[in-house]
């Protein structure tokens, strides 16, 4: 477009053709590019301030033995940088000494991924021991790559050019065809007219032999006259709509975070307009759609149900001593890795690996289960005043294969070595040892499930010494082989883990955020199909969508599974899913699918078409187990079939899908409840108020520029005015269609219309002795003026004093500025303003012009309105009739009702859910009880298999 | 973008990092509160709005009000039109009747071009009674036309040599052309002489053309220079010894057209025109329309609060008016036949199926 406008300016530049002042057009272009260039330039400034705190931060490093303060830039490869509790890590950083005795340190990595668990990082062991004094004597080669794993997953962003923009590229173009046709078919006729006519007219004098190029010059000017229907304001007057957006959403009170009052802040300002067209969306799970903050919610032991860590029962039977409620909480204590770290004020706060855990430990604490320290393998517990200690014989590690964890300790006391476990209640829950009545616990995990919380089945068991011995010596042959040494451990794990006592069941709530299932629901109703992108296990990610509206439960919804580890099955299965779907499409269901990161990248890589129709078939995705480039090939996948992507992220591995999609949310921190927030925008903008004032003034431009091509004049402060009017115009006309070719299409007609109008009354009305050329031409432009203004108001929805101002300060403005002009004795239009308005014709021809422009539109709009109307228009009609609507959700009772539901997960209120709640996915956890009944053999290794099996029977219940 | 590489990565990711941790409560919540934009009505989109949708009452309300609004008008109009009483006599064809080459006849600088045209007040023309000379087929818009001048060579003597834009009528052998231009070149000049019985009718041509162009467009210090010397001789020629802001035929001439049929005026007769006069025009037929076949023609005219005689403006609103009290009859009929009521959601298409996905 820009190049058009350059084309266009040099071309004034040429006196010969050029018919008005070239000042009229390079005015505005430099005025308007010094507009842009300002406004990149206050971003870069601002960019260049946030770089600069962040590169001239202080930090310690340690050089020829001293420690020295330098600024963040500084550091380079090689340097070894010294950090201190709760430091910001500045750059990329190998481990090599803690002050923790056992080379340990423990990095949260909240501002890469959003995770805010914390990550062990071991130093190497050619360090262990090395002290402080002795570090900057090492000579350690490392390797080093120029990337960092961040610059590596980042991938080269691309500059997002939203849908709008798109569309005016295309309508531009398509202007301009129309714009080189009417070129044409004038230059042609006017060359015609010029051969036969001009040159019998002998007062224009015309030379015998023009130059070669005079041809040319009749199809360049008409060119000249038209170039106006491409109006240079629509770049300026675009950027600054949008950057007024951008800005609404910053200001929005809606966006801020409730708890830490952080204003969202959009920084493209260029995508804004784009919320409204969304039509995937694509999201991150942990920390956008969670909280990532476990809460220990409820827990039932030995058969009697409890509630949380307030609960007085639970506080009754632990002070009673009631030996399964102790036994439950030293696992609940005992069974983790987490790190008791003493604060200044001599409380204990807990860094754990997994929020679950942090969760565990923290209610036992409330629960006076205290897990006051941990030196090297003892542990450290206090117990309703009385110390114990434990000492961790071996960590059987949590996998999501095995999906539980054991440690065995030898309680100090006593000396007994006791095995205790934690795990999902599949893994755990047939392991018990034959006598045992599992049946509260199912009945537990079934309930608690329902409540869309996240269990876990405790369970310990004494060894014997000799048992354990003999174990111990195979652990230690496992964890030493070098082939499937998981594979290896996990076998020998499960050795031990038999016959055990199941204590109890855990509920632990991943805390959703705030609004997140209504927010889900509401975009789904609006037709706007989400994706979820996660790292996470199937299972979890399966759980989180459910209890997030996600995906619907299984009477209404259904879910589908591609799997496979080769080729074939993973097509066999992408198949099968594709058919399922296709079936299904005409029902009433909600279909999703869930893939897993291995599957998809089969999918892509070799059956992209299949993968593609499915894309497009299904409403809702779970992909599980992604890699940061997946996330992006997806959006990608989707941004090919045209369609519009949103995607939000917290996290380091969200960023490059985050600059794939055609918009981006990031979320800063763990502290992201803004996700919920920017969904809540979103669906501000889809429920009527997306733009296409470009339009109207494209079409303003259209109709002006009519009138002159066929007068062909053109004066030049028209065309100063028209710029002029512009920006106003465009800032708060909001009126609600998607901009379109068919709207567009209706717009042009609209506005030829209003051209055919303004120019037949103004000549007519204005004929003979009237026919002065200056009066006329600016008869013409007020009759423009008018009309606009009236146009504006109609497709207006709501009047603000702003909108007032706009349009009427608008007309006013411009006789202001055109009677001032009149004021003025060398301007082109001296008294031309004065005499018009002394004229009664003048103002009765502007009267019949609105009339005649707006009748039929008023009309046709009414008619349209009243008759035909769009769902935006039932909308507003509801919206002005029956009190404030909000959302498109509240406009329907039942889904309202539905929200209420769904909305928080709180205990107070379990029956709100629906009784007859059904399992989605028949491998989840508590189906999977279902079919393989208490005492089954239960291997986990053959649970793939197991996926396929209830997958295809999923396929024959359809 | 970001200029930095170290900076914006605040943790350590890479292969096998590491780092002291942060716990994990967020302690600095209170500090960001002050990020809180300041709340305003305009920032949080909540101004008061009067959002006025299409009822039936208002459309139709308005329909009827322009209907009545416009008929009067129309009304009035079409009245005032009716009263304006003109004259409209084409010369050109007749005058040169008994050239059989109209052409050569026009540009023989020797023929007598006088003609005598004889016409009939249909009314009592009240004064002052306005002359026009009317063209059609002229094209004063032509854009080489238009341009063909120089605004501040007409305003001040200083700018005399300033001829940019006058091509080919700019200069002469003796120096600049002044009024240089394609415009003042071709400056009508033909001329009228009126007679009622014999007498002769006065003809006002003072202030016929706008002061404002005389006081300040025109310079009482500018005299003709040069003009209509060349081998072309174009339209009238002008009395060197007049200043150019006195100059008014050339004043209204230069004043271009918008549109290729257009009138100017010649002057005023000051006494009224009784009903039925025979008035005879002395025509002085020198201007040539005849190579580009354009028509000329003398008009008489009285004027009203609305100009001169164009029904136009009175058809278009009673047109108008009619059309509107038409609408609003039609959508009351169609509001009493079929009914409808606004904003009933049923009519959401989400809601009549509930399956469908508005997608």
């Amino acid at each position: 477009m820009n190049q058009y406008f350059l084309l266009i300016a040099c071309l004034q530049l040429w006196s010969l053709i050029t018919p008005v002042n070239p000042a009229s057009t390079w005015g505005p272009l430099i005025f308007i590019f010094a507009v842009s260039a300002s406004k990149e330039a206050w971003d870069d400034y601002n960019r260049y301030l946030s770089d600069k705190k962040a590169n001239e931060k202080e930090v310690w490093v340690v050089r020829q033995g001293i420690k020295k303060h330098i600024q963040a830039q500084d550091i380079h490869v090689g340097n070894i940088v010294w950090l201190r509790e709760n430091d910001e890590v500045p750059c990329d950083l190998v481990l090599i000494g803690t002050s923790d005795p056992q080379g340990l340190c423990y990095v949260e990595t909240a501002a890469l991924d959003g995770e805010t668990d914390l990550k062990t990082r071991i130093i190497p062991s050619a360090c262990m021991g090395i002290y402080f004094e002795l570090l900057h004597k090492i000579k350690a080669r490392f390797l080093w790559r120029n990337e960092t794993k961040l610059g590596m997953s980042r991938g080269i962003p691309e500059p997002k050019l939203t849908a709008m923009d798109a569309m005016i590229d295309k309508l531009t173009g398509a202007i301009f065809v129309f714009q080189i046709v009417v070129v044409m078919v004038l230059g042609i006729a006017g060359n015609v007219w010029k051969d036969t006519e001009a040159r019998k007219q002998w007062y224009v004098l015309y030379p015998d032999e023009g130059p070669w190029y005079e041809l040319l010059v009749i199809p360049l000017r008409f060119e000249l006259l038209c170039s106006i229907m491409i109006p240079i304001s629509i770049k300026v007057s675009l950027d600054l709509v949008k950057s007024l957006y951008a800005k609404f959403i910053d200001w929005d009170f809606e966006m801020i975070d409730q708890e830490t009052g952080i204003p969202s802040h959009a920084t493209n300002t260029a995508i804004s307009e784009d919320l409204g067209q969304v039509e995937y969306i694509l999201t991150d799970k942990t920390g956008t759609l969670t909280e990532n903050r476990m809460i220990f919610r409820r827990c039932c032991i030995s058969g009697i149900f409890y509630g949380n860590e307030t609960d007085v029962e639970l506080l009754n039977a632990v002070s009673g001593g009631s030996p399964d409620v102790v036994r439950f909480l030293t696992v609940m204590a005992v069974c983790n890795t987490v790190i008791p770290v003493k604060s200044k004020t001599g409380a204990i706060l807990y860094k754990a690996q997994s929020q679950d855990e942090d969760a565990l430990v923290n209610a036992a604490a409330r629960l006076h289960m205290v897990f006051v320290n941990k030196n090297a393998n003892i542990l450290e517990i206090r117990f309703n005043g009385s110390v114990i200690h434990y000492e961790v014989l071996e960590t059987l590690e949590f996998t999501s294969d095995r999906k539980r964890m054991s440690v065995v300790v030898k309680d100090c006391q006593n000396g007994k070595i006791i095995l205790l476990s934690k795990g999902a209640d599949e893994a755990i829950l047939p392991h018990a040892y034959a006598g045992q009545q599992t049946r509260t616990f199912i009945e537990a995990v079934d309930q608690y499930a329902q409540l869309g919380l996240r269990t876990l089945c405790l369970a310990w068991r004494e060894l014997k010494e000799d048992e354990y011995q003999e174990w111990s010596l195979m652990f230690k042959e496992a964890s030493s082989t070098l082939v499937d040494r998981e594979w290896r451990i996990a076998e020998v794990c499960q050795r031990l883990e038999h016959d055990l006592e199941v204590l109890g069941v855990t509920a632990i709530e991943d805390r959703l955020q705030d609004g997140v299932p209504e927010t889900i629901e509401t975009l789904r109703k609006a037709g706007i199909n989400f994706w979820m992108l996660t790292g996470d296990k199937q299972n979890t990610a399966i759980q989180i969508a459910l209890s997030c509206n996600f995906i619907s439960p299984e009477p209404k919804g259904q879910l589908l599974l591609i799997d496979g580890k080769t080729e074939d099955e993973v097509f066999r299965s992408l198949e099968r899913v594709l058919l399922t779907m296709r079936i299904t499409s005409s029902e009433p269901k909600d279909v999703a699918f869930v893939v897993d990161g291995w599957a998809l990248e089969i999918a892509l890589k070799h059956y992209r078409k299949a993968f593609t129709e499915l894309a497009i078939l299904s409403r809702t995705a779970i992909c599980c187990r992604v890699t940061p480039s997946q996330k992006a090939q997806l959006v990608e996948l989707l941004k090919s079939c045209d369609y519009r992507t949103l995607a939000i992220g917290d996290g380091g591995n969200d960023v490059r899908m985050i600059q794939q999609a055609d918009i981006g949310v990031g979320i800063s921190g763990r502290e992201g409840l803004q996700a919920a927030r920017a969904a809540d925008y979103s669906i501000g903008r889809v429920s009527g108020t997306s733009l296409f004032n470009s339009v109207s003034l494209m079409a303003y431009n259209v109709f002006y520029t009519s009138v002159p091509v066929l007068v062909s004049v053109l004066d030049k402060d028209l065309s100063e005015g028209t710029v002029m009017q512009h920006p106003q115009i465009l800032f708060y006309c909001q009126a609600g269609r998607l901009l379109n070719p068919s709207t567009f299409a209706g717009w042009f007609g609209r506005s030829l219309f209003h051209a055919i109008v303004v120019f037949l009354i103004t000549i007519h009305a204005y004929a003979y002795e009237k026919s002065e050329m200056e009066e006329l031409s600016m008869v013409a432009l007020s009759g423009c003026i008018w009309l606009q203004a009236f146009v504006v108001a109609l497709e207006t929805n709501s009047f603000t004093i702003i909108q007032h101002l706009a349009i009427w300060g608008n007309l006013v403005a411009f006789y202001v500025i055109n009677l001032i002009f009149s004021g003025i004795p060398s301007s082109g239009m001296y008294t031309i303003m004065f005499r018009l308005c002394r004229q009664p014709s003048y103002w009765i021809t502007m009267f019949l012009i609105v009339a005649a422009g707006m009748g039929p539109v008023l009309a046709l709009k009414y008619f349209r309105y009243t008759y035909r109307p769009s769902k935006i228009n039932t909308l507003q009609q509801a919206e002005r009739m029956g009190g404030p609507i909000l959302s498109l959700g509240n406009i329907e009772p039942q889904s309202r009702a539905i929200e209420k539901e769904v909305s928080p997960l709180s205990i107070t209120q379990p029956k709100n859910r629906n009784p007859v709640y059904e399992p989605l996915l028949s491998d989840s956890p508590n189906s999977t009880r279902r079919s393989f009944g208490p005492g089954t053999p239960f291997d986990f290794f053959q649970s793939q298999s197991r996926l396929s099996s209830s997958y295809s029977r999923n396929c024959k219940d359809n | 973008m970001n200029t930095n590489g170290a900076a914006t990565s605040s943790a350590a990711a890479g292969g096998g990092g590491g780092a002291l941790a942060v716990t994990v409560d967020s302690s600095s919540a209170a500090k960001k509160n002050s990020k809180k934009p300041k709340y305003s009505k305009f920032t949080q989109q909540e101004l008061p709005a009067c959002k006025p949708i299409l009822t039936p009452g208002l459309v139709i309300t308005t329909f009827t009000i322009i209907g009545i609004i416009f008929i009067p008008i129309g009304l009035v109009s079409l009245s005032a039109s009716e009263h304006v009483v003109e004259i409209v006599d084409r010369y050109d064809e007749v005058c040169a009747s008994i050239h059989s080459d109209k052409v050569a006849y026009i540009q023989n600088s020797l023929t007598n071009k006088s003609c005598t045209r004889t016409l009939i007040v249909p009314k009592l023309m009240k004064s002052p009674v306005f002359i026009y000379y009317q063209l059609d087929n002229f094209y004063q818009n032509h854009r080489r036309y238009v341009k063909s001048r120089n605004d501040k060579q007409l305003r001040s003597k200083a700018a005399e040599f300033d001829t940019t834009s006058c091509e080919p009528e700019d200069k002469s052998s003796a120096g600049p052309i002044v009024p240089c231009g394609l415009i003042a070149w071709s400056l009508f000049n033909d001329t009228y002489g009126f007679s009622v019985k014999n007498k002769m009718l006065e003809v006002n041509k003072k202030n016929i053309a706008w002061d404002s162009d005389k006081e300040h467009k025109f310079g009482s210090d500018v005299y003709p220079k040069n003009f209509q010397s060349g081998g072309l001789i174009g339209g009238a020629k002008l009395n060197s010894s007049i200043p150019l802001s006195e100059q008014e035929d050339l004043i209204v001439w230069m004043r271009t057209a918008a549109l290729p049929n257009f009138r100017k005026l010649y002057g005023r007769i000051e006494e009224d025109l009784q009903a039925n006069d025979k008035i005879t025009v002395v025509i002085q037929n020198n201007y040539n329309t005849y190579s580009f076949g354009g028509k000329k023609k003398l008009v008489l005219s009285t004027t009203s609060w609305i100009g001169g005689k164009n029904d136009f403006l009175g058809i278009a609103y009673i047109t108008v008016g009619g059309l509107c009290l038409f609408l609003a009859v039609s959508f009351i009929l169609l509001y009493i036949i079929k009914p409808r009521p606004l904003g009933d959601p049923s009519y959401l298409s989400w809601n009549r199926c509930p399956s469908g996905h508005p997608n």
